[in-house]
């Protein structure tokens, strides 16, 4: 029996114009791993909730077909039925959690079901060994970050070990490292423990390598069902932009098969000669240059930049206990310079783009601007504050982000991509045009085809003069937008180069793309590889 | 304020006994007048969180008190023509008529404030000390809806709270993001309301998956043995009701308001409170067998 299938399914939401999804038959089988691919509003969440039974009995709206999960029909059981035999994780880590400590939120999914005390001791003791969170039992939940909020919703959903998880996009609002560390744990369920996972994900090429087969949705409909490799093969022609970076980058190259993941990609650029020896020094990286530090430096920063758009001297941020968040920082951007910001979590990205936006007071040092500063924080969101986008920016603000046709909608109406570009339009507002804007995190949750748009909205914005700071975790966006990265580790920039030097040469700060190619010729964006693998192609032939 | 569990015998309790310790206190403090017994209570309040470790938390929840408590004494002395003793005439004020302030009526004023803040002090200890996830549970048995409002209460408010200072963020990150204007701080309150029912559904979905709604009822154990924690602030919990019941029979601490304010009892009063205090005091000075 299959673990989860759906049979010819179909749902619309209460007061849509178009059905959600449209005749969809799935089949999930014990102990497979199945990601669900697609764009923005392509139905990958409407799907994991009509199997989760949310749809539609939470709400809402009209179904047919029928959906069966552990040999539940979800027409005659609801949400808290099918948790007995699938747990399920949705996106926003703050609203997955709803107990005061780690210790009751594992117990509680137990406790419904009416288990013993002793039977959910242990089933929390089992669930925090699996998911390694038994030094998070005795915390306040309130007191866990993203990352560790997500593992205890997933060890609440795990509990009572299910024999399917479900995950709608559950790495969106985490950073790099936390994401990855939950699909690893996945993976570890998967193989360990035979758990069928279905996992709902913008980046593919952080979960291909682990996945039995692909499941792309689009626009409500199943346009394809396969292996990694083979639905490589059909998004190359029918939908470049679910293609990972390396597959991507084989692509414009013209080499098949398109790999699923670095390894296959470098092993088959080495098979075929394309790929320089590790030994070679024409391969071996530049070392990323070391920031100037001191006086004599400084001073030279000072007179190379003398029109700097935006600058920061000295810029120390301590908290009342002591430690310090920013540390003498020195850094100056010059009008349409497109810097990209990286470093872990903590490492004060964050802090400096509001300091450098004059949101917050440095202790020590100045901040100094040609004039004025937008910044746009990490949720967009948190900008929306009337009924009616036309209400929360000027129609020219709006027509500079392609909203204009869009004002009369109500802001929370809109899609991630739009309330993006929407929040964009309110900090560019004005009666003079920002000399800096600064973007913190602008692409969490964003699938590749918004990611691309934003890039290219603000390298059109750099054109006209307006310098352009990106706090990032995502390499492949940094290299689509920076000529400059700059990483920040323990409140000080460690390097500060032209993006090619940096993200070609590190390991964690290293886009797809140059861990392929081991940093050759600094290339960092698909495009930039295929370029670089057809000269050598050429070469090869013309051999 | 926030639940943190702390190396304490009201911590280390179990929480139904912890949760009937404080409503013990709570109940002497409604049913007594007396300042002595009043100040018992506040002294054993404040002392219990002391030793808990939550006396920050619990002196906060006072200071916000302490206006209301000021409002109601004022209010009283203004209303209230009892009394022989006139210490201000503000003469003919409409619609109060001869307003008159004595000082039997301020005095009373002043305990029915002082009543207040101590009625509250030991819902604060409880809310400190006792673990709210297993006060639901123990609600759930009785109301299913009670249990899920205050649960989506319980979440909602740290959740509520960081979108609030986000948001205030990203209006002074706006061109026109001057906050100082009530205008510009409603606009932020209106914008975390109406967003505070999207968080609520999402919170909603949330218990749905994890099957709260089936609402099994939970086999009963014969559970964990009892602790000396347990038995310690359970038998003070037994101890205050019977005091509090025998002091009501008794009548041992009264006092006459007006026409004159009179305390009565002579020393009796004063030994009542002074139990109160020891009493509620006493389990809460061991510190054997509570490391976290």
């Amino acid at each position: 029996m299959s673990t989860l299938s759906f049979e010819g399914f179909g749902y619309r939401y209460p007061g849509a114009a178009r059905p959600a999804l449209s005749d969809v038959s799935l089949r999930v089988e014990p102990g497979e791993f199945v990601v669900l691919a697609g764009l923005s509003a392509s139905g990958k969440s409407t799907l994991v909730r009509a199997a989760c039974g949310l749809v539609p009995h939470f709400h809402g709206g009209e179904a047919s077909g029928r959906v069966i999960v552990g040999g539940l029909d979800t027409r005659e059981h609801g949400p808290g039925d099918i948790a007995s035999v699938c747990g399920t994780l949705l996106q926003d880590p703050e609203t997955q959690v709803v107990m005061g400590s780690v210790r009751a939120e594992l117990a509680f999914p137990l406790e419904n079901r009416g288990m013993r005390a002793a039977a959910v001791a242990r089933g929390v003791e089992e669930a925090a060994l699996a998911l390694g969170i038994a030094e998070l039992l005795d915390r306040s939940t309130h007191e866990l970050s993203g990352g560790e909020l997500q593992r205890v919703a997933l060890g609440a959903a795990l509990a009572g070990r299910p024999a399917l998880v479900l995950l709608d996009e559950p790495t969106s609002q985490l950073d790099p490292v936390a994401g990855d560390e939950l699909v690893w744990l996945l993976r570890r369920l998967n193989e360990e423990w035979g758990t069928a996972v279905v996992l709902a994900e913008h980046r593919l090429e952080r979960c291909l390598g682990h996945a039995d087969r692909v499941v792309v949705v689009q626009d409500g409909l199943i346009a394809c069902d396969a292996p990694p490799a083979e639905m490589l093969a059909w998004a190359g022609d029918h939908a470049p932009a679910l293609l990972t970076p390396s597959a991507s980058l084989f692509e414009q190259a013209g080499l098949h098969p398109l790999p699923s993941g670095v390894k296959e990609a470098r092993a088959t650029l080495r098979e075929r000669g394309l790929l320089r020896d590790p030994g070679d020094p024409v391969a071996a990286p530049e070392p990323v240059a070391a920031v100037r530090s001191g006086l004599r430096s400084r001073v030279r920063a000072r007179r190379d930049t003398p029109d700097a758009a935006l600058s920061a001297k000295g810029l120390w941020h301590e908290l009342p206990g002591g430690r310090a968040v920013l540390r003498g920082v020195d850094l100056t951007f010059a009008p349409g310079e497109r810097v990209a910001l990286m470093g872990r979590n903590g490492a004060g990205k964050s802090t400096l783009l509001r300091h450098l936006a004059a949101v917050q007071e440095p202790t020590r040092g100045r901040v100094e601007a040609c004039g004025r500063v937008a910044l746009l924080l990490q949720n967009p969101g948190d900008y929306l504050l009337h009924e009616r986008a036309g209400d929360e920016a000027s129609a020219e603000a709006l027509e500079i982000v392609g909203l204009a046709s869009l004002a009369d909608r109500h802001p929370r109406d809109l899609s991630g991509g739009e309330r993006q570009r929407l929040a964009l339009a309110i900090v560019l507002d004005g009666d003079e045009s920002p000399a800096a804007v600064l973007l913190d995190e602008p692409t969490r949750g964003m699938d590749r085809a918004a990611k691309s748009e934003l890039a290219g909205r603000l390298r059109a914005m750099a054109c006209e003069g307006t310098a352009v700071l990106v706090a990032t975790h995502d390499a492949e966006f940094a290299a689509s937008v920076a000529q400059r990265v700059i990483l920040l580790a323990d409140g000080r920039p460690i390097a500060d180069a032209p993006a090619s030097e940096v993200l070609s040469g590190g390991w964690h700060f290293a886009t797809e793309t140059a861990r392929v190619l081991g940093g050759d010729g600094g290339a960092l964006t698909p495009s930039e590889g295929a370029e670089l693998v057809r000269a050598r192609l050429s070469v090869e032939l013309a051999s | 304020m926030i639940y943190t569990r702390r190396a304490s015998p009201l911590h280390a309790a179990r929480a139904g006994v912890s949760a009937a310790y404080g409503a013990a206190l709570i109940s002497i403090a409604l049913a007594f007048e007396h300042p002595a017994v009043l100040a018992a209570v506040a002294i054993a309040v404040l002392g219990g969180a002391a030793l808990a470790g939550v006396g920050a938390q619990v002196a906060r929840v006072a200071r916000f008190a302490l206006p209301l408590a000021m409002l109601i004494a004022i209010v009283n002395a203004i209303v209230v023509r009892d009394g022989l003793t006139v210490i201000l005439r503000f003469g003919e004020i409409p619609p109060f008529g001869q307003v008159d302030v004595t000082l039997e009526a301020l005095a009373y004023g002043a305990l029915l404030g002082l009543r207040v803040v101590v009625v509250v002090l030991p819902f604060a200890l409880v809310a400190a000390t006792v673990d709210p996830d297993v006060v639901l549970r123990m609600m759930r048995r009785f109301s299913l809806r009670s249990a899920l409002t205050a649960t989506l209460a319980t979440r909602m408010v740290p959740v509520l709270a960081r979108d609030a200072q986000r948001m205030e963020l990203a209006r002074r990150c706006r061109p026109d993001g001057d906050l100082s204007t009530p205008r510009a701080r409603l606009a932020v309150i209106r914008a975390v309301t109406s967003g505070a029912l999207d968080r609520a559904v999402d919170v909603a979905a949330t218990l749905e998956l994890r099957g709260y709604a089936t609402h099994t009822r939970t086999p009963r154990d014969r559970g964990e043995p009892w602790s000396r924690h347990d038995f310690g602030v359970g038998a003070a919990a037994l101890a205050l009701f019977a005091l509090g019941i025998w002091g009501v029979a008794s009548g041992v601490a009264t006092l006459d308001a007006y026409p004159s304010f009179e305390l009565t009892g002579g020393a009796g009063p004063w030994l009542f409170a002074s139990a109160i205090a020891l009493v509620a005091l006493l389990p809460l000075t061991s510190r054997r067998g509570v490391e976290l």
